[in-house]
């Protein structure tokens, strides 16, 4: 899909279809498939603490996956989407519980419920851009939050609500390792969908309404459907990300959708790349592992004689979110196209390794 | 109906959007000059308060002493925050601009609170007598300070931009940037001064807030709350800021009359704001004062 990085010799596109696919090369395609087959088998060989962790990767990479086709493919502003996660985390099990939907059912009407309140918020989208929009999100963000915490009905207010495990003909998918392979097939499913929703007019409407919304316009693109229908389609994949969620917890509480999970979003799609598939993913498993490396390295700290300062091991909270907020400032920097571009000038350069000109 | 009760909560209502008006005045100031939307505008609230407690209590300056030398701080830190952060920025897209000051917000809530605790801390006492009685009305004396400094600070602000050449290069370079570059006007320092006097003028906010409501991390929410005023009033005129901060600072203690009168819904106070501004958003994008956007190809 993009043309920066090089082609092997001898690999020439001869028709549009073949410049379109999934995957540039061959090669890459081979890895990918190799790579799923490994993490089939991954719940045999590693161990549970990296199950969770690939679980919550997969959660919350497909919610970050919408995000990023709302920001970086059609370039919209969301600072609610930490509140569009919980609203699909909310609404799958308010569906299970109050009308006995099955979850596996749930799931997938989560999201279109989440698509309808995406897209109520995101109707001023299609007057306003930029700066406004970031601020009428905003709005989305906080009211929502208030609606978590105040309507008895939908998330059992302030006592949170609980959630069923995924149940399919009989087998409940409530174990770490069971569970793994729902987030294995929904993270794949919900990737490949992404990748060809980008392939199709819709996704190349998005792309030129990013680039430049009025020539788009001029060009015949309806810029009020495809900018609302962007968000509809991120709210769509906030919402299953959620109802993934919400089902591998068993149970949700209003008080984690804040603000600060809608920055987290929009951080990991920075660091990623905006505008990248496979970058999303990168900044997801980064953002992941942030906290996790943290707290290792305070854990090694405490271990020597000079590093065990109660300020800082007592303050990992803090230094997390600082951590956060410095990596967000140190990429838009450094490096504004994200940790898919650097991975491409890397890959460029052992290419061409002695001679890099 | 208690309209005892309702005057007094429009008074309040209308000292705190003066406040609401000062930090919405100063938003307005940085998003004019250097068209960067300050989402750190709460910390600026949050750490200028911090460090005047840290001050007072630690130090134990007198008020004014340590309420100056955050003016100071705040001033420096300001400008190093524009040089070292916010410079690299000029000419990148939008998104990029935003994330870079929520970075900024995040990080610097979590180190004020690494290092200040979460807990609300009161300020030392300032003034002898708590409130005084005006037309059977309590009022706090921080609160009659707070209107007094508001209105200082509006002054000040228009007599900067009328007749000093400092404020005259600003409000040029608002104008146009490349035309103020070829008239000799340093761009660069007109984007640090901005700042600076950002910093400045909301950590006096800051202050002011903490010394009657204590100070915790729920000051930064100011600047959040700054959002629904300065997008009501327009989002690049200063008096669209202060107007829009007086109609939201009355409407959310009206709300709040309202709801716990009659509708016993909970928690209009903060969100009332948020709904006005969809609102807003929806039928009036531009605001009361705002200057519509026309766009060429």
């Amino acid at each position: 899909m993009s043309s920066l990085t090089m082609r092997p010799c001898g690999d020439f596109r001869t028709s549009y279809k073949q410049d379109n696919t999934i995957f540039e090369t061959k090669n890459i395609k081979h890895v990918a498939i190799i790579a799923i087959a490994f993490l089939c088998a991954a719940p045999y060989l590693v161990d549970a603490y990296y199950l969770t962790l690939f679980i919550q990767i997969s959660y919350l990479g497909i919610a970050a996956l919408g995000l990023n086709i709302l920001v970086g493919y059609t370039g919209q502003i969301s600072l609610g989407h930490g509140a569009f996660f919980g609203f699909g985390a909310f609404a799958s099990a308010w569906l299970n519980i109050s009308f006995g939907i099955p979850v596996l059912l749930c799931i997938p009407l989560a999201g279109f419920l989440t698509m309808g309140v995406g897209m109520v918020f995101g109707l001023p989208a299609s007057r306003i851009k930029g700066l406004y929009l970031a601020i009428a999100t905003l709005a989305a963000q906080f009211i929502l939050e208030d609606f978590f915490a105040r309507a008895d009905w939908f998330s059992g207010g302030s006592a949170g609500s609980s959630a069923d495990p995924i149940n399919l003909f009989g087998f409940a998918f409530d174990t770490d390792e069971s569970f793994f392979y729902v987030a294995l097939f929904a993270l794949v499913f919900m990737y490949i969908w992404g990748c060809n929703l980008m392939r199709s007019r819709e996704g190349r409407a998005f792309i030129a309404v990013r680039d430049h919304y009025l020539s788009a316009e001029i060009m015949g693109i309806k810029l009020n459907k495809y900018r609302l229908l962007s968000f509809g389609v991120s709210s769509f994949y906030a919402g299953i990300g959620g109802a993934l969620y919400a089902h591998y917890l068993g149970y949700v509480s209003a008080e984690g959708f804040t603000l600060f999970m809608s920055i987290q979003f929009l951080a990991m799609i920075i660091i990623g790349g905006l505008g990248s598939i496979k970058g999303t993913l990168m900044g997801v498993v980064f953002m992941v592992f942030l906290p996790e490396a943290l707290e290792g390295g305070v854990g090694l700290m405490k271990m020597t004689e000079w590093g065990n300062i109660p300020m800082v091991v007592d303050g990992l909270a803090y230094i997390k979110e600082m951590a956060i907020g410095l990596v967000i400032i140190l990429f838009l920097i450094f490096e504004p196209e994200g940790m898919a571009h650097r991975w491409g000038q890397i890959k460029n350069y052992w290419k061409f390794y002695p001679f890099s000109y | 109906m208690n309209f005892e009760l309702l005057t007094q909560l429009i008074v309040n209502g209308l000292i705190v959007g003066l406040l609401y008006g000062v930090v919405g005045m100063c938003f307005v100031l940085v998003y004019k000059s250097t068209q960067i939307v300050n989402f750190a505008q709460g910390e600026f609230l949050l750490i200028g308060a911090w460090i005047c407690w840290a001050l007072l209590i630690y130090l134990e300056l007198p008020f004014i002493v340590g309420f100056l030398l955050t003016m100071v701080f705040m001033a420096v830190f300001g400008i190093l925050l524009q040089m070292i952060v916010l410079r690299p920025m000029i000419g990148e897209p939008i998104i990029s601009v935003i994330m870079v000051t929520i970075g900024l917000s995040i990080f610097f809530q979590a180190l004020m609170k690494w290092i200040f605790g979460v807990s609300a801390q009161s300020f030392p006492k300032v003034f002898e007598t708590e409130s005084i009685q005006i037309l059977g009305l309590n009022i706090e004396v921080a609160y009659l300070m707070s209107t007094v400094i508001a209105l200082i600070i509006m002054v000040a602000f228009y007599l900067f931009f009328k007749y000093s050449k400092y404020g005259l290069a600003m409000r040029a370079t608002a104008f146009d940037q490349q035309i103020a570059q070829s008239l000799g006007i340093s761009v660069k320092q007109v984007f640090a001064m901005s700042w600076g006097i950002a910093a400045t003028v909301s950590a006096t906010a800051g202050v002011v807030i903490a010394m009657v409501s204590g100070v915790s991390s729920s000051l930064s929410m100011m600047g959040i709350k700054v959002f629904p005023a300065v997008i009501l009033g327009g989002l690049d005129s200063i008096v669209g800021a202060i107007v829009g901060g007086l109609i939201i600072g009355v409407l959310e203690n009206v709300a709040e009359f309202f709801d716990s009168q009659y509708l016993q819904i909970g928690n209009m106070y903060d969100i009332a704001p948020f709904y006005v501004l969809l609102i807003i958003l929806w039928f009036k994008p531009y605001g009361l004062f705002g200057t519509k956007d026309i766009e060429r190809i």
